[in-house]
């Protein structure tokens, strides 16, 4: 990976740039009302939209601008193989787990630090659930990862719409949802 | 204290995006370097040996590397955040929960515990979460990263359902 890139960073420099980056991060996501129980599961409970906002805003800037530093050859992307029924079982799972739980994995970390308990004691359930995953690791490997496995594909490709065709249909998508949901969300 | 406009805080995230992929060739991504930390809490149980055996564990073992030292900074930069706006605090039960399953710690506690195991194994199973599939994935226009957005948001919406009720208005 990274083999076209301008300036790969390795060694100490990237592990400075580890932490610098999980800072902002960490600091957005807090300050974003992110790392916080009650806006997850607002969110879920169709009472809050403020992660759907950030989420969709997040798509449509980050990638309109990777797709450009990737014309530019400055960027590598890093697709995840598409083992189908690995992702929407996978998928289907976390969506249940995020809503018992009240954080994703990082606005739990994110969480932990402003002083919530109960996202620290989620933290040795995340913990507890890594250790069963790789214990059953090879089970589900042979029996639901090489499930409709279709490699590393994009929408462009299974679709046949340009990379910044599928941003346009996006950025409007995102915009005409963020209308209809300052419409609909409750005022706090 | 107000918090940021969640649209300021998108651009933000996405703007990282960038640099993170132009600068460390690194995706912003959570749950790979959490299950490498799960192998250290394994090693007491099944012993080093035991995880370094581990198929899973193999491709993604125990170490201080880029992945685990991103975590390290998410939890010092929401200290920082949280800290410069008066918005820490120590919380057990949070208001939503205590709205309908009351005071009570016990079950929030073991909610989140077994939330906690959920988020990851389907997270693993996904190969990633809301960080490297949700946002990462689906800005790259992934395969992966727009499937496991919308069957979690559609099983998460429906386990609220199941849990909070349809709920009043304004909640």
């Amino acid at each position: 990976m990274g083999s076209n890139m301008a300036f790969p960073l390795t060694g100490s420099a990237g592990l400075i740039l580890a932490v610098a980056f999980g800072f902002l991060f960490g600091l957005l996501l807090e300050r974003g009302g992110l790392a916080n129980y009650n806006t997850i599961v607002n969110q879920f409970r169709l009472k809050d939209f403020t992660v759907l906002k950030v989420m969709l805003t997040a798509i449509v800037v980050g990638g309109v601008g990777v797709l450009v530093l990737h014309h530019l050859n400055l960027a590598a992307y890093h697709i995840k193989p598409a083992n189908m029924l690995g992702v929407v079982l996978g998928a289907a799972i976390f969506g249940v787990g995020i809503v018992v739980y009240g954080y994703c994995p990082g606005t739990g970390i994110a969480a932990i630090a402003t002083g919530s308990a109960h996202a620290l004691v989620g933290l040795f359930g995340m913990l507890a659930g890594g250790v069963a995953y790789a214990l059953s690791f090879p089970w589900i490997d042979a029996h639901v990862l090489r499930v409709a496995a279709l490699g590393k594909v994009r929408l462009p490709e299974v679709t046949g719409m340009s990379d910044w065709a599928w941003f346009a249909l996006l950025t409007v998508a995102a915009v005409l949802v963020f209308v209809a949901i300052e419409r609909i969300e409750p005022r706090r | 204290m107000h918090r940021w406009n969640p649209y300021l805080v998108g651009v933000g995230i996405g703007v990282l995006s960038w640099a993170a992929f132009a600068i460390a060739d690194k995706p912003i991504g959570v749950t790979t370097a959490l299950s490498q930390c799960s192998g250290v809490v394994a090693r007491p149980i099944i012993g080093s040996e035991g995880v370094r055996a581990n198929a899973y564990w193999a491709r993604n073992p125990p170490a201080w590397d880029y992945g685990t030292l991103f975590l390290f900074g998410i939890a010092l930069g929401s200290l920082v955040a949280a800290a410069a706006s008066r918005d820490l605090k120590i919380e057990v039960v949070p208001a939503v929960w205590r709205e309908r399953f009351g005071w009570s710690p016990g079950g929030r506690l073991l909610a989140a515990f077994v939330g906690g195991a959920l988020v990851m194994y389907g997270a693993r199973m996904a190969d990633g979460c809301t960080s490297g599939n949700g946002i990462s994935g689906s800005l790259q226009l992934a395969v992966t990263g727009w499937t496991f957005f919308i069957t979690m948001f559609i099983t998460g919406v429906a386990t609220a359902r199941l849990m909070f009720g349809r709920g009043r208005p304004h909640g």
